[in-house]
């Protein structure tokens, strides 16, 4: 079986500044997986290598089976991304992003006609088809954004804090779509804030200070480090200098081979 | 206004935009000490309702006082003793943080030493960089600089919209420690959030939606208003779980939840432990041997979401 994403001794230093400082992990194929850390960790940087943005400083990372370094175009054909900050073009209307994107990602007319209008009958957007996008409430427009971006059903989808800002149900509805789409065998690859949200990944990474501090399922984390909720465990890890100064220990990091 | 006046009265306030209602009828008082939360969807009209208090839009109908103040006569007294902070980032990027705090203070006729020992407490995290481009910040670094410069002018009020979003969760924490000692230090706060861990640590919230309040109360008796009875379901395979429950005639919502779902059904009469074995029967006869049911008592959140009332499943 292949590995959706490998990454081996990661690294990036912008001048003596380590962002990602050697990190190791692996996805399975059709796998959810919680990429956590606080602001600053280094989440952004190691998302920016994985999606062939920016070159690694050392080690070597392959999504879908293409090396990040050598195969970057490839990676970026296979991939989809969406982050919070920039998804769509809020001066198109919802099909023009949905045609623009769709041809971006190599789609056939036929094809972008026929996968754009399911989009828009699944997200109940037929009036506002030819709205722009900047007239839609935030959730509407992650949830377009979150389709926009599986459009051509890629082996690898990155999330980027896809649910800031959202309210409790648009939250758990854009969650339903990530489910949906794991289903169909798509492999998740989701950054968020919300410590709740963890808790629907497969197997979550906890990154502090360009390192990953802790990875494994929910519970392997909650009962190798005797925390009640990943909240717990979070802030413990990022502040190390509060409370107890109890550091995760060995059982924080299962590492899987 | 006598001393004993809520410091923030907005009585049947109403706002449309184009034809379209941004704020309904919206009623509401914080009193002196009193962190207060505006919890809701976007849309739903908060940010509005901060932009007529900041004086920076009028309302079309009803009124609103802030400090004694009126919003449409007074707005430059207003102006002065309120401090502000809106939704999306607004400092200058290219300014430094020490630089921005100092305009913001002349900007009130006022100096950074003069408001100094009132922003320490925020202020001292990030000194360090006061040389650092606003720009160049972490997350949660920028929004305590925002809000030292939203308090540089010892504002007599607070106003902040969505302080937190896209700021990780032990900034978040530790932001929300400083609003508690700002509120125990007398000021009144306004803070909107789409968190509602956040909402939980405020004295009251208001719940809004599409500009309708759908409540006002204290967060700890928000879950009284919860219209069904709700049980917690714990299981190995909770999607799965959460679409079997859907097809189950009592139904009225199951939501994921942590690691757990939250289940709410119809039969609101009888006894819930009866109806916590009979829904683990209905699980078990689709197959989950290991599903738990158990009755709970509804949250800040399960409320909100009962009282949106929004479908739940997107497509």
């Amino acid at each position: 079986m292949t590995l959706a994403i490998d990454v081996h001794e990661l690294t990036r230093r912008f001048g003596s500044f380590t962002a990602v400082d050697s990190i190791t992990f692996h996805v399975d194929e059709g796998e959810v997986f919680g990429f956590l850390g606080a602001n600053g960790a280094g989440k952004t940087t190691a998302i920016k290598m994985l999606i062939g943005l920016l070159a690694p400083t050392s080690g070597r990372a392959s999504v879908a089976g293409f090396d990040v370094l050598t195969q970057a175009e490839q990676v970026r054909r296979h991939i989809g991304y969406m982050s919070q900050r920039f998804s769509l073009y809020d001066d198109l209307t919802v099909r023009e992003n949905i045609t623009l994107y769709g041809g971006i990602y190599g789609l056939s007319d036929a094809q972008i006609r026929e996968r754009g209008d399911a989009l828009i009958r699944d997200l109940q957007l037929g009036k506002a088809a030819d709205e722009r996008v900047s007239a839609l409430p935030l959730g509407w427009k992650q949830k377009l954004a979150f389709s926009v971006a599986v459009l051509h059903q890629p082996a690898v989808v990155f999330l980027d804090e896809p649910t800031g800002g959202v309210d409790p149900i648009t939250r758990r509805q854009f969650w339903e779509m990530i489910y949906a789409a794991a289903a169909r065998g798509t492999t998740v690859f989701v950054t968020t804030h919300y410590l709740d949200e963890a808790e629907y990944c497969d197997r979550v990474s906890i990154m502090v200070d360009g390192r990953i501090a802790a990875m494994g399922t929910p519970d392997e984390l909650k009962r190798g480090n005797d925390v009640a909720t990943l909240d717990e465990l979070f802030v413990r890890l990022a502040r190390p200098d509060d409370g107890s100064g109890a550091t995760a220990g060995p059982s924080a990091a299962p590492g899987r081979s | 206004m006598s001393s004993a006046a809520p410091p923030l009265i907005v009585r049947d306030v109403g706002k449309c935009f184009d034809g379209v209602v941004a704020l309904d009828d919206v009623s509401l008082e914080v009193a002196r000490s009193e962190l207060f939360g505006l919890v809701g969807p976007d849309g739903g009209g908060k940010t509005t309702l901060f932009r007529i208090l900041a004086t920076l839009l009028l309302p079309d109908t009803g009124s609103a006082t802030v400090l004694g103040l009126d919003v449409a006569r007074d707005m430059w007294a207003i102006r002065s003793r309120v401090g502000y902070m809106p939704g999306r980032f607004s400092l200058y990027p290219d300014l430094s943080v020490e630089e921005n705090l100092r305009f913001f203070a002349s900007v009130f006729g006022t100096t950074l030493e003069e408001g100094y020992d009132l922003i320490a407490p925020i202020y001292r995290q990030i000194e360090p960089f006061r040389g650092r481009r606003a720009g160049a910040l972490s997350g949660g670094m920028k929004q305590k600089l925002a809000l030292s410069c939203a308090l540089v002018h010892r504002p007599d009020i607070l106003f902040l919209d969505e302080p937190t979003t896209g700021v990780d969760a032990v900034s978040r924490r530790e932001f929300w420690d400083l609003l508690d000692s700002l509120r125990d230090s007398g000021l009144p706060i306004l803070v909107s959030t789409p968190y509602m861990d956040e909402a939980s640590r405020c004295d009251r919230v208001a719940l809004m939606q599409q500009g309708r309040i759908l409540a006002i109360d204290a967060p700890g008796a928000i879950g009284a208003r919860f219209p069904d009875r709700l049980f917690a379901i714990r299981g190995r395979d909770r999607y799965a779980m959460l679409q079997a429950l859907r097809g189950y005639p009592h139904a009225v919502s199951t939501f994921p939840f942590g690691d757990e779902l939250h289940y709410s059904d119809s039969r609101t009469e009888a006894d819930p432990d009866a109806t916590a074995s009979e829904v683990r029967g209905f699980l078990r006869s689709k197959g989950f041997a290991d599903a738990e049911v158990a009755p709970i008592a509804a949250g800040i959140e399960d409320t909100f979401m009962a009282l949106m009332g929004a479908p739940e499943a997107a497509a």
